[in-house]
Formats: C-alpha cells, structure tokens, sequence
C-alpha cells in the first residue's frame, strides 16, 4: 500500500430496540465493515439532543450517524419520527458551524436488518473519507 | 503445567501444548495455512514460524504448530527474523496460487502484492488440510499425496474416484484455497441440508442456530446430517467448542409436568401446492411460495434481503401472485384470512426492495381487506402500482429456455390474455396443522369438518373439554392481532380457573444488603472476555486488559476465557471485594443477552446494578472485523475506555415499586364490557361495570339469530344474569365516566350515576375500554323515506317477531363503508347479508334473494355459508367501487339499477324490499373519552391500540386496555376473544401487590426549569405536565413527570433547552462522557 488513507472517526448513536440490534445481527452474522464507526447505546433516537451531535462534531468527531426504528416501528411510539424532525436542525446547525452536511446522517435500520446495518455504516465511512478530516480535528 | 513467556508475557499452559496454541491462549495471533486443532499439526506451510529462545541456546526460528512449549523458554511472535522468515513463504505461496484470497491477504500483511518469482497458477498449497481430515478424522482415506518433490499430487488411490470416500464434503469444506476435492474422489454431489427456516431455499451446517433470533439462541446438531450420529466419524465441533459444549449423547426425553391447564396453540400448516399440479409448484423452480418469498424478502433469508429468484438468482421484473392456493376450493370451503393482506404486503415490500419498476400483478377473487387499518394499506397499495386482476388462474406453464412462467388469463371484458412473469408467487392458504389428529386424540377435544379445533361463537377459546383452551389459528385461520387477542383470552380463562394457584411457584431472588458507595471515587474493575476464540482470535485480549488498566479510576483489570460463566461471575464478585471496586465493566457480548446476567452477579456481590457497564467488543467488534486484527484491537480498547468514561458516572437506580389497587373500571356494559368484567371478576378482581343505558347488553339485544344457528337471545340472558349476580361486579347503569385522575395501579375516577347530578367516587388499578360502536344511518337508497328499505337488525327484529314476508329483497352491501368519508370495510356486514340472505331462503326457498357487492369478504368459515347462499339460489351481482346502485321507487316497486361487472351489462331488479348492509361507525363519544383518558383514536376515529399486530388490546398509556366495536368493527366471536383478552392483560397487573417499574425515566432537575412546557407535548405517553410551585412567596413554573406512565424514551431530554429534564442512565453528561472518550479526550 502507498499512502496511509485518511481513517475517520464516526460517533453512532444506535437506539436500543431496532439498530442497536440490528448492529448485534451483523455481529452475528459476521458481516463486515469498516471498524471506523463507535456505537454510543440511546434507548431512543428521540432522546438524542442536537447539541450532542454538535458537541460530537466540534469536538474532533469525523462524522455522527443515528440509527433508530423504522417509522412505525418506534418502541416509543414515535420517537424515531422525531429524531427525523430534528435532523433537518442538526443540518441547518451543521452549516452555521461550518460543517459540511454529509457529516451527519440519519437512518432506519430494523433489529433484522443486519445487511443495512453494515452498508450504511461502510457508505457513512466512504462518505466521509472523502471529506477529509473534521476541520474541528485539528483544533483539538 | 509448562511455564514460558509468549511476548515477554508469562504463560502456563499443559504438557504436550503446542506453541501455537499456547499464543492464541494469550490472545494472539500468527498466520497459518495448514493447522486446524482437530487435526495432527503437520508443519507444512511454514507461515506461523516464531523465534524461539531456550536458555543457553542460539535462537531459532520453528514451526509454532508443531513445536511444543517447553519449560522455560522464551517465544517471540513478531521479531523482525520471523517477519522475513513469513514474507519469503507467503511470496513462494502468492507465487504458487496467486488467485487465491487467503494468501493474497496473508501476503499482503507482509507487504507483498506481487511475487518476484514465476506464478504458478495451481490450485494447491499441499496443506494436507483434506488429506489429514479424511484420514484421521472421517477414517477413510478417500484421498492423499502421490509421488515426491515437484511430482507431489493430490489424488484419490490410481487417480480413480474412490469408494471408500462417503461424499461427506469435509475435504471442500476445509481447504483454505477453495480447491474441489472432492470431485476428485468421488462423482457424487453432497445432499445438501436444506435450511428450513428458509423454506428450502438455501443450505444450512449440520450444526447451527436454528435461526438469528431463535430461542434459545443454542445451536443444534441436525442427527440427519452430522457424521458422527450417523457414521461415528468427524466429531471436529466437539474439539472446536472451547467451553465443551458439544453434546453427542443428547437424546430427546419425555417429561411429566403436573398442570391445571392446557392451552392448544398449534398454529397450522400452509397448504402443500405440489397437490395442484396445474400451477407447478415443484415442478418449476420460479413456482415458489408466498412464505419462501417472505423469507426471500426478509434481510435474514436465504438472499439477504435481495428479491431474486430461485433458478438464477437474478432480480425478477415482472412477480405474479396467484391467491387462493389451497383456500375458497372444493376440498376446502373455507377463506384462509390472511392471504390477500399478506401478498399486498409482499408487493409492497418488493417493490420496495427492488424499485417501482417491478411489476407486481395480484390474482384474486374478493380482496379480503376486512380487518382494521386493511382498506387503506389495500388502497396504498394500489397507489403504489400494484395491479389487482380479478381471475381465478387455472394454470401455470414454463417458458423453458428462460424459466419464465405464463399465465393465461381472462379480462373483465372477456378477453384472452396472455402475460409472462418472472417470477410466480402461490398465496397458499392456512390448513390444520399435519398432527392434528394426534392432538386432538391426545387431548379429547373435537375437529370440525375441516380439521380445525372446534369451538363456539360465544365460548371463543374452550374446547367442550374442561381444562382445555385453544388459541390462534387452530380453531380458524386468523391473522396476527387476532391470535394476539385470542391467546390472551385463552389465558384469562385459565387464570380464573388457576387464579389461586398464582405466583405459588417463583421463588424470590435473595440478595444481600446494598453497599453505599456514593461519595466515593470511582474504583473501577475491568473484565475482558475472550469469549473463547471468538474475541481473541481477532482481539489482541491482554493488549486491551493492559490498556484497561492506564485509565483514570480502573484499578483493576483481568481477562477471562468466558466472562459469563460461573466460575468467572464468582471471580468478579470476588474481585469486588478484593479491590473495593464500586464500578465494573465487562467487555464481551451484547448487554441485549448478557447485561442482566452481569447486573446480577455486580448486586450480588452488594453494588447496586447500575454501577455497570458493558462494552460490545463481540458483536460490534470481533465479529465484524475479523480480518483487520490491529484496527479491531484500537477498537475495543476504544470501547471499554467509552464504557469507562460512562461507568464512573453512573448512579445507584431503583426500581420504583407502585402499589397497585386491585380493582378494575370497564366502561361500556354490552358484550364486550360484559365479558371482561366477567372474566375479572372469575378471578376474584373486583369489578365496576359503566353503562351509559338503563339496562345491560348494548348491540347484542338486536340481534336474533347467529350463521352459526345458535341463540344471541339467550346466551344475552345467561350473561346479563350472570354479570348482575356476581358478587364482584358492582353495575352501574344510566351511568357516565366524568373524571379520571391517577394512572396506572392507581386511578381514582368519578361516576355520574342516574342523570340527577350524583357522582360516585371509585378507586381501580385499570381501565377498560369497552364502548362499541353505532350503526351508520343511511341518507341513501330512500332509506327513511321508503318503510321497506331497511337496514339489517330492523330486518332481524321483523323476522324474529315474525313480522316479515317478501317475495323478493336486494341487499346492498357496503353502504357508508368503504367510501371517501369512511375509507374503512366494516368486515361483519357481508357475513350478516349472508346470514340473513340465508334465513330468508329457509323462510321462503322460492323468495328472490339478490345481494349486490363490491367484494364478498366472508373470511374464514364464513366461506362455506357464503358457499351455502350460493348454492340455494341467492343472486350476487358484482358493482364497480364507482358505480353504485340506484333505488327508485317505480310504480309502487321498489326498482334497483345496478351495473353487473360480471355480465357487463346494466339491469334493473323489481323487489319487495331493499336492505342496506350499512356501515358501523365509531361513536361521537369517542373523542370526549379519549380526551379524558389521554388516549389516541385512529384516522378511523375508533380507538388506537398500542400496537397494530402485537398489542391489539393494550394502550400505549400503561394499565389502560381495549376491547369488542370500540376497537374495530368486530362480529361476536371476535368481540368475545378481545374482551377476555383484555381482561388477562389487566389481570397482569390486578394480581400483582406491587409493579415494580423501570428505573431509568425522566427526572426533572428543579433549579434549571423554568416552566417553558417546551416537552408537555411532545412526550408521546402523556407523561408530563406543567405545574405551579411557590418559592418565597413567588408563583413558578416547572413540568413534573408522572413516574408511573414514563417510559424513558428521552424525547424530553431532547427538546429541553435548559438541561432541565434527562432520562437516568442517559444523563447528557454521560452520553457526552461516551462521546469524548471515544474521541480520546479527556472525560
């Protein structure tokens, strides 16, 4: 190999009922992706504050992926649906903090959807090695 | 024992080890080709050799698979010497098999990509993997080496296919560069085991989990495929299972339980389509069923979620489905329920997978979307571009050069059609299960003629044999929420037959006193699992328990071969005690098995549970990045520093016990509300029965006569008695719900009884609704202009009081239903246009009966009445959704004009009497109720339930549950198996002293809120409300969380602007401390 490509950092938060799960069915089905993601257990998305993706990012976070319930499927009824409410905040948020967008993402992953699992998070990696490193990274 | 260092590191391992066992036991890990633990090391490939340094001796280089470890000597895995050592053999392999993934990989671990030398292009590294695994393991020597040096070949005796070789596969299974043994020794084909779970459609080892969420999650060894059962040979999972699990001499036992009940819930068989041969199932490989293709679109099937199909595994274009496979025929007159809903759910998801392009085209007869929330998924689904074409399919047949399928259909307007699918999908129907016989003679209980379990309208789960219940689609073939409900009111029949036997035989867990350990700084112990290999062969283990111990507040830190197991839990709580520590994390497997086990063994040792963590260095590590070792290790030293970080701040929880009032409120005193207070009150609740009437019974006083042929009347009588009797039911008529305050276990409410302004205060730990519904009141078809159009229970009240007589009546079915204003079916009416069609046949055999429809949805055993109706004569006339009939009144005739779809001509029928099949509807009261009980009403405006499928009679709203028309439109065996149902899940919390609720919920920190009510309305339980406080004499605000409805979904934490309200255990500032710590700061 040449050149050592960039590795990026990417915090997940996984809600506890559908993608926490659906992460452990990976496991269990040995399916592979790059090790590059830290999964953080919520038991919801709906309780992932903004400021903690901002905090995330502006601390030297490469990228932040939330990964929650179907619609519909929200053991909390529809804190998933929320969560999505949100995200379209996070995104104007991102851009005030000079962030570029694609460092953040949202998506449903069921407790069987394990194949999902593996190829958001690989897209998430690819996503933002192509970005380079959080201009925040260096900061720290 | 044999003492040495591995990488400086001491280790003791047992005589006769080899090295290279003896460095996987420490966690780490060298390459190798050639060496399998169940088998003979053989020191071929060279690839694992490590520097041996034996005192007073020059170092050397050895083979560590078959070196042994010998007392004091010193072993070096990673030495610049070994590395060149391993990168000259991996370039000799990449040179000899250059197409092979393995050595690519090995080889590009050493830096080479390319080798210097000429590639070879073979498919052999002469390993001995196959030649060593079918000697020694499956003795039979089916295969070896021929000839020396650069002649060296693998081949069968005289290169001839051998006999001795029993095609078991091992030798393909095992050889590391994929080469085809076994064609070599024998000209058989391995007989797959197909993997049930997935329908046949892919294979499965002979020993393996059943499927991912099985319970338990144990493997099974498979007797008809293991070699060892049957030819006692292999045996390699025996020596592979580091925690000696495997078990050859397990055999199935026959136990005896002592029981005071029994509930059947066989479920059923789907119907074997290779009986209709027409439609080739069986005969062509793109004839599939609808349950293969559910596996097909499931991410756990046999494709991962891709829709393919079976003869090529390419993506199909074109699907059709082809419903009532095995239903609504001859041999069996019955609806399989479930059928039309599924296939327009297997379209829909499809499409979804594949793209909107696919084309998806659904056969059918009726579209049976009677069940609530069905219409409009029907409706999307057409939306979505699935096309519905009414034909029964006669016949399938294969295009064979493509295996392609055609069908050969007729249009609405009488054209021959022709069209070709890729792919053809049998709705197969629902039958008796296969040892239904056996059952039913095992428990002396009775078959209908169709060998399902039989039962009666209005005892919906007995059997006829006391003691004995039954539940789901034994008794009829029913869909999900409908198995739901019935099961839970098998239960509740059984627990008024049991209610005292109750909780006689838990035995309560004993702990010891909990340690106050607040105040003190964290002491953090940290346990790292090697989970046998699966950790440690990609996990550097003893790298991440060193890197454990650096970290601010861990004192200790260990590894252990498996955390869980006893020895290792013992350890743990010994260590607690030990070191003192306050917190501990155990890096393994997933908290979603594991947590509690750990929780336990942490109480057990007098910490409270909480001061836990666990860090997922398994499923979210190991397994999933088996091939990069040294990225896996950061990760999971990364882990357990995240789990660090948010252990040291976690808080001692308690469960908050609530006491529970054992009473129980049913509002609505008709069937429903009847039946779940009845059944209640059997198990000694006591019961406050709400009706808004003077007297009891609701809808059920209209109606005269069952399909069934049984008396509505008089079992109305028997439980209007019954209920009146019963010492534990308190009945309150002319009688209005007007307050509710309080919430689960405790709800204190006020009756307004009489209409004259008195209210009675009660105290109940659950609410049921059971309220009904109303009749919709026609403005069509002259209804209230013309005395004889009439709706259906003014019809039955007419017969039954002997009172009607017509030559010729037309029903018109669907009226107020399935419109733009109620886009919902109301399911019983076409059953009851049956019925009454039916009774009028048998009052006058030569009486014109005509029944107008869109789309008969007689479900399940309604079938063979609709069947009956047909037989004697009554006239189905089919109208389009947009046209629908006319009724005038026509020289002193009713005449109705009506557009036969069938005939594709209009007619005009001359009749006596019209009777309007109109549709029920929520009642106006709904809302108000709803209001005051803080619950949802669907669009529908009925009720809402908790969960479509699996919660069908709960509330989202804890201790608040849902039963008979005020759910849904519901006929009376329906209604009886909700309301039982709802009371066995009010039960679950009536027979409890206390609930002992979850203790990670919101919690409100005073100081920071001022009131802003910014999370009242997005709590989706209701649980917080504003309030009021006074502090020196000044009026503020702040929100206050009810303990006893929140859930802990956090949706409050999120919306708070003031750091306000949080969820315990998910305190920002440990979510924040997870978060900076696997970004390497500072915590």
């Amino acid at each position: 190999m040449s050149e050592k490509q960039f590795e990026p950092l990417i915090i997940t938060f996984c809600c506890y009922w559908c993608a926490y799960a659906g992460a452990d069915l990976a496991g269990t089905s040995r399916i592979q992706y790059p090790p590059n993601i830290r999964i953080i257990r919520v038991q919801c998305t709906g309780m992932i504050h903004p400021n903690f993706v901002i905090e995330a990012l502006t601390n030297g976070a490469d990228g932040v992926l939330i990964c929650g319930c179907h619609p519909g499927d929200c053991h909390y009824l529809e804190g998933n649906l929320r969560a999505k409410a949100r995200a379209e905040a996070i995104e104007l948020m991102l851009e005030d903090f000079g962030l570029e967008p694609e460092r953040f993402r949202l998506e449903w992953v069921s407790a069987s959807e394990a194949q999902r699992f593996a190829q958001v998070v690989t897209e998430m990696v690819e996503q933002v090695r192509r970005l380079g490193p959080s201009p925040y990274r260096m900061a720290v | 024992m044999i003492r040495l260092t591995i990488n400086n590191q001491e280790v003791e391992v047992p005589e006769g080890t080899n090295l290279l066992t003896a460095i996987e036991r420490c966690g780490l890990r060298v390459p190798t080709l050639c060496y399998h633990k169940a088998l003979t090391p053989y020191g071929a490939c060279r690839l694992c050799v490590v520097e041996v340094h034996a005192p007073g001796r020059a170092p050397t280089v050895q083979a560590s698979c078959s070196y042994p470890a010998l007392e004091g000597i010193s072993v070096f895995t990673d030495t610049e010497r070994v590395r060149r050592a391993r990168k000259i053999t991996a370039e000799l392999l990449l040179a000899r098999c250059p197409d092979s993934e393995v050595i690519q990989r090995i080889a590009a671990e050493y830096g080479v990509h390319e080798p210097r030398i000429k590639k070879k292009y073979d498919d052999c590294v002469y390993c001995g993997l196959c030649v060593r695994m079918c000697q020694e393991r499956m003795g039979r020597s089916a295969i070896g080496f021929t000839g020396r040096g650069p002649r060296k070949k693998l081949e069968p005796p005289f290169g001839k296919h051998n006999p001795m070789c029993w095609t078991c596969g091992a030798c393909d299974f095992i050889c590391p560069v994929g080469k085809k043994v076994r064609s070599l020794t024998s000209p058989n084909i391995p007989i797959p085991i197909l993997n049930p779970y997935n329908m046949g459609l892919n294979e499965r080892p002979a020993v393996s989990i059943y499927y991912p969420q099985a319970i338990p999650n144990k493997p099974a060894i498979d007797p008809q495929g293991c070699v060892h059962l049957k030819y006692n040979a292999c045996g390699i999972c025996d020596v592979v299972c580091e925690a000696k699990a495997i078990r050859y001499d397990q055999k199935d036992e026959t136990i005896q339980l002592n029981v005071g009940a029994v509930i059947l819930s066989p479920g059923y068989d789907i119907f074997e389509p290779k009986a209709n041969n027409d439609l080739g199932y069986g005969r062509y490989p793109n004839v599939i069923t609808s349950l293969q293709f559910e596996r097909i679109l499931s991410p756990s099937g046999p494709y991962g979620g891709m829709v393919l199909r079976p003869s090529d595994l390419q993506p199909p274009k074109r699907i059709a489905f082809i419903q009532c496979v095995g239903s609504r025929d001859y041999e069996r007159d019955y609806c399989s329920a479930v059928c039309c809903m599924y296939a327009t759910k297997e379209a829909i998801i499809a499409k979804e997978h594949a793209g909107e392009d696919l084309q998806c085209d659904i056969f059918f007869m009726d579209i049976r979307a009677f069940s609530k929330g069905f219409e409009a998924y029907y409706e999307t689904a057409r939306k979505l571009g699935v096309n519905y074409i009414r034909c029964r399919v006669p016949k399938v047949e294969e295009v064979p050069e493509t295996k392609n399928l055609r069908i050969t259909y007729l249009t609405d307007d009488d054209r021959k059609v022709s069209k070709e699918y890729d792919l053809v999908v049998l709705s197969v129907g629902m039958q008796p299960p296969r040892s239904v016989r056996q059952i039913a003679e095992t428990f002396g209980v009775r078959l209908n003629q169709f060998g399902f379990c039989e039962t009666s309208v209005f005892s919906p789960v007995e059997t006829g044999r006391e003691g004995i219940y039954v539940a789901g689609p034994f008794t009829e073939p029913k869909d999900i929420p409908e198995t739901v409900s019935q099961a839970s009111a098998a239960a509740a029949k059984v627990m008024a037959l049991l209610g005292e036997a109750r909780g006689s035989l838990i035995a309560p867990t004993v702990y010891p006193p909990e340690i106050d350990v607040r105040g003190q700084e964290p002491r953090v112990g940290v346990f790292v699992c090697h989970c046998g290999t699966n950790i440690a062969s990609v996990v550097n283990v003893p790298a991440v328990v060193e890197y454990a111990r650096t970290l601010p507040g861990v004192v200790y830190a260990e590894n252990n071969l498996y955390t869980c197991s006893n020895d290792s839990l013992e350890r743990i709580k010994q260590k607690i005690k030990e070191y003192g520590l306050n917190r501990v994390v155990v890096a393994s497997c997933t908290p979603r098995t594991h947590e509690a086990l750990f929780r336990s063994a942490v109480r057990a040792a007098g910490l409270n549970p909480y001061y836990f963590e666990m860090a997922n260095i398994r499923e979210h590590c190991s397994w999933v990045h088996s091939h990069e070792p040294e990225k896996a290790t950061e990760k999971a030293k990364d882990l357990v520093r995240m789990a660090v970080a948010k252990v040291k701040l976690n808080d001692p929880l308690y469960p908050r016990p609530l006491k529970v009032c054992h009473d129980a409120l049913v509002i609505g005193g008709g069937l429903a509300g009847m039946t779940a207070a009845l059944a209640l009150a059997d198990q000694g609740f006591t019961v406050h029965l709400v009706e808004k009437e003077a007297q009891l019974g609701g809808y059920l006083r209209r109606m005269y006569y069952l399909l069934s042929g049984e008396d509505p009347q008089a079992a109305l009588r028997r439980l209007i008695a019954t209920v009146t009797a019963h010492p534990n039911i308190r009945v309150y008529t002319n009688a209005k719900l007007v307050e509710v305050k309080g919430s689960l276990g405790n709800f204190e409410s006020k009756i307004a009884v009489g209409g004259n302004g008195m209210t009675q205060e009660i105290r109940h730990g659950v609410i049921i609704v059971a309220t009904g519904a109303e009749t919709y009141r026609p403005t069509e078809f002259l209804y209230g202009q013309d005395d004889r159009v009439m709706l259906h229970q003014e019809l039955e009240e007419r017969i039954a009081a002997n009172g009607f007589k017509a030559k010729s009546v037309a029903f018109i079915q669907c009226v107020g239903s399935r419109n733009k204003e109620r886009p919902y079916c109301s399911r019983t009416c076409c059953s009851e246009t049956i019925k009454h069609a039916l009774k009028l046949k048998e009052l006058d055999p030569d009486a014109q009966v005509y029944v107008l429809y869109r789309e008969m949805r007689t479900y399940g055993f309604r079938e063979t009445y609709y069947t009956k109706a047909r037989k004697l004569g009554v006239a189905f006339i089919r109208y389009a959704d947009d046209r629908p009939p006319t009724v005038v009144n026509h020289n002193g005739k009713l005449s109705v004009i009506v557009r036969d779809e069938t005939l594709g001509e209009t007619i005009q029928l001359l009749v006596d009497h019209v009777i309007l099949a109109a549709a029920t509807i929520p009642r106006d009261e709904n809302k108000e109720l709803a209001q005051l009980l803080k619950i949802p009403l669907s669009e529908d405006k009925f009720f809402l339930e908790a969960h479509r499928k699996l919660r069908p009679l709960d509330f989202a709203t804890d201790g608040i549950f849902l039963c008979g028309n005020a759910h849904s439109p519901l006929d009376i065996e329906e209604v009886i198996s909700q309301a039982l149902g709802a009371a066995a899940r009010a039960a679950t919390i009536l027979s409890k002293d206390t609930i002992e609720l979850e203790p990670t919920i919101s919690h409100v920190v005073t100081e920071n809120c001022d009131g802003c009510a910014y999370c009242v309305d997005p709590c989706p339980f209701k649980a917080i409300t504003l309030v009021e406080y006074q502090v020196n004499g000044e009026t503020k605000k702040r929100v206050e969380v009810n303990e006893a409805i929140c859930k802990g979904c956090g949706t409050c934490m999120a919306t708070c602007p003031k750091k306000a309200i949080y969820v315990w255990h998910f305190r920002p500032e440990q979510l924040l401390a997870e978060v900076r710590a696997a970004l390497g700061l500072a915590v």
